[in-house]
């Protein structure tokens, strides 16, 4: 009986913190900035701390991943001698799933962790309070610009991501596994369409990026101020994020693959 | 770390994601393509044209002279309309060559073929070439090897 | 009512089933230096926190120089902190600036000076803190009594009306405590700013305080000038005064009988 009380009380409480995340995104949407060149500078100073600090994570990552599938790719096709298609395989598996997923999986585990942690570590040494006191609003000068750096930066990182790796693939599969390079890049432009596959990525990076995004600065703000409180809010940023890029990927693509 | 470095990063990362995004429209979509060529047009209608797409190749003894531009279907013939764009320096394709849908492989790409003909007049803009041959399709290659199997019986 | 630049009525505050506050009432004069004391848990930055608006009370009103804060917009509000400095426990200067830029932040935030006019009135704050040489630092790279020292700079760098300051003497060497009883002493004396002050360490509030209050179980217990309270005959007051373990706050936690758990533990014998 007890078990199943508690149960309910925790779905409540989910219910509860989701609405309170909800009502706190219409405040960091709402809180528009005072000045323009004000808001540009710490707009900047978050593009950097959370987009150019994660480049070599993902640049690393995407070459990679890129180059694993060329071989992988290769090995398999191989089979139904079919490998110069690996081009193809190689860009529709990065542009549609790979890039705006795994992309988004590291932007989870190292820039949405460190924006909760960063706010909660304001926030346990009442920088926070002291804001509002100053008259200040937190909303305006702490959250909002971590948000929007948080959705400019993870589609670039998708993008370059998916370059950098079809260009790891390329180089395993034309300079090393000798297919040849002008079929490997025809097939390749013949199936991917600009408008579908490269900006659905893109569409689907996007989404990620508010839904990480807003979890992590959600969790940040709302953190207990203990150094335990933080480690605890950090690892649900990324667990909650990771989780929600997953199901988010799933509905997507079964919007954009359509006709269900 | 002084506000100037600070925006010269920043602009860069933004820059770099232009570049990769510019990449990814031009060599791995092939969205520019090659719309820089000069190209006249020509139609031929097919019974069944397979997996043709836009954009692929018209090839002359294996080498490309032209792409699909559009495929539509022809709704009184109940046919395939293909346009094609074929570059302007080949003028000089018989008209009454033949066109053949084949593939480049077991799972490549569908491309068609010209075989040249021996007319002495050459295809313009908007001429039209009636000799095609349809795509192979699996499934009807199989029941006609089932059908001539069991005739044999 | 115009003497009290803070006219807290008949408040209350609870939190959760607890009450932090019942039905208390106390004034801020302007232009002195109020101490707030209590014992540890009183809920003494609470009440801080609820004369500057970041928490609401149940019940009754606070006065913020004639304004009710409950009653004030989130526009208002903000506003009406512009004449309160607070200096919190632990400084909370801004870790990503430097001791200037945290100075010079509610300026640069707040008015429309110059970079000049700016540079001018953060020197003359550090001045009076006596950290003019530290204007280049880093947060990090500051001692806590500095670190402290510099967040007071940046309170009153507006020139405020109100200042409140949170445990300012709490685990401070003897020298530091001494600098920060001068600063508040100087402050108001030199401008007239009110100040409040909430601590437990009684010498040093009660040595420079013109007026105080002893807070405990959400009311005030006593009231008056340093020589009022320390002439008292409330037990609590003694108490908490005279430093002693056990009197009106126990020195056990509510338990079981001694024996009777003694006894439990040692049923082998």
């Amino acid at each position: 009986m007890k078990s199943i009380q508690s149960t309910g009380q925790s779905a409540i409480n989910s219910i509860a913190a989701f609405g309170r995340a909800g009502l706190f995104l219409i405040q960091v949407i709402l809180h528009r900035p005072k000045s323009i060149s004000g808001a540009l500078n710490l707009l900047i100073k978050q593009i950097y701390s959370v987009g150019v600090l994660s480049l070599v994570i993902i640049i690393v990552s995407g070459l990679f991943i890129g180059m694993v599938l060329g071989l992988q790719g290769y090995t398999i096709l191989a089979k139904f001698g079919s490998e110069q298609a690996v081009g193809q395989l190689l860009a529709l598996t990065l542009l549609r799933e790979l890039g705006p997923v795994v992309t988004a999986l590291l932007f989870a585990g190292r820039a949405c962790s460190a924006l909760t942690a960063e706010i909660g570590l304001m926030k346990a040494t009442e920088q926070l309070s002291s804001l509002e006191m100053m008259g200040v609003d937190p909303y305006r000068r702490i959250i909002a610009p971590r948000f929007i750096a948080g959705l400019i930066c993870l589609p670039i990182l998708c993008i370059i991501f998916s370059a950098v790796g079809i260009l790891g693939g390329e180089f395993v599969a034309v300079s090393w596994l000798q297919i040849h390079g002008g079929s490997f890049w025809s097939l390749m432009q013949q199936s991917v369409y600009f408008s579908t596959d490269v900006m659905n990525g893109v569409i689907k990076a996007f989404c990620f990026a508010i839904a990480t995004t807003w979890i992590a600065v959600f969790q940040g703000y709302e953190c207990e101020p203990t150094s335990e409180g933080i480690g605890k809010a950090t690892t649900r940023t990324v667990v909650l994020g990771s989780l929600s890029i997953l199901a988010l990927d799933f509905i997507l693509t079964a919007a954009m693959i359509g006709d269900f | 770390m002084k506000s100037k470095q600070l925006e010269l990063m920043v602009g860069f990362f933004v820059v770099l994601g232009f570049a990769a995004l510019a990449y990814l429209a031009i060599q791995v979509s092939g969205l520019s393509g090659a719309s820089s060529k000069d190209v006249y047009q020509i139609q031929a209608r097919f019974d069944d044209i397979g997996g043709l797409t836009q954009r692929a190749k018209v090839s002359i003894a294996g080498v490309t002279v032209g792409e699909v531009d559009s495929i539509v279907l022809d709704k009184e013939l109940y046919m395939a309309l293909v346009t094609f764009n074929i570059y302007a320096d080949v003028q000089n394709i018989p008209t009454d060559s033949s066109l053949a849908i084949l593939t480049n492989g077991l799972l490549g790409e569908k491309y068609v073929g010209v075989s040249i003909g021996a007319e002495e007049e050459y295809l313009t803009q908007g001429g039209e070439l009636y000799d095609t041959q349809s795509a192979l399709v699996l499934e009807n290659l199989i029941s006609q090897f089932l059908f001539e199997s069991t005739q044999g019986d | 009512m115009s003497k009290n630049f803070v006219d807290i009525q008949n408040m209350s505050f609870y939190r959760g089933d607890r009450a932090i506050y019942k039905d208390i009432s106390l004034q801020i004069p302007k232009g002195k230096i109020t101490a707030v004391m209590g014992p540890s848990g009183t809920g003494k930055t609470t009440l801080l926190r609820l004369i500057g608006g970041q928490l609401m009370p149940d019940e009754g009103k606070i006065f913020l120089d004639q304004q009710n804060v409950p009653d004030l917009s989130r526009t208002e509000l903000y506003e009406a902190r512009k004449k309160i400095g607070m200096l919190f426990q632990s400084g909370a200067l801004f870790t990503d600036i430097s001791v200037f830029d945290n100075v010079a932040f509610p300026l640069r935030e707040h008015t429309d000076f110059s970079e000049s006019i700016i540079r001018d009135i953060v020197i003359m704050k550090l001045q009076s803190v006596g950290l003019r040489g530290a204007a280049k630092l880093m947060p990090t790279e500051l001692s806590g009594g500095m670190a402290r020292r510099a967040a007071l700079a940046r309170a009153i760098a507006l020139d405020p009306q109100l200042v409140m300051f949170d445990e300012p003497f709490a685990g401070q060497d003897p020298i530091s405590m001494g600098v920060v009883m001068e600063l508040i002493l100087r402050l108001n004396q030199s401008v007239g700013m009110t100040s409040v002050l909430v601590s437990h360490d009684v010498e040093e509030s009660l040595s420079i305080a013109d007026y105080a209050y002893i807070l405990s179980g959400g009311g005030v217990v006593a009231q008056g000038t340093p020589d009022e309270i320390r002439h008292s005959s409330d037990e609590r007051v003694k108490q908490f005064l005279g430093g002693l373990p056990d009197g009106p706050v126990p020195f056990h936690f509510e338990a079981n009988d001694y024996k009777l758990d003694m006894d439990m533990g040692g049923q082998g014998k």
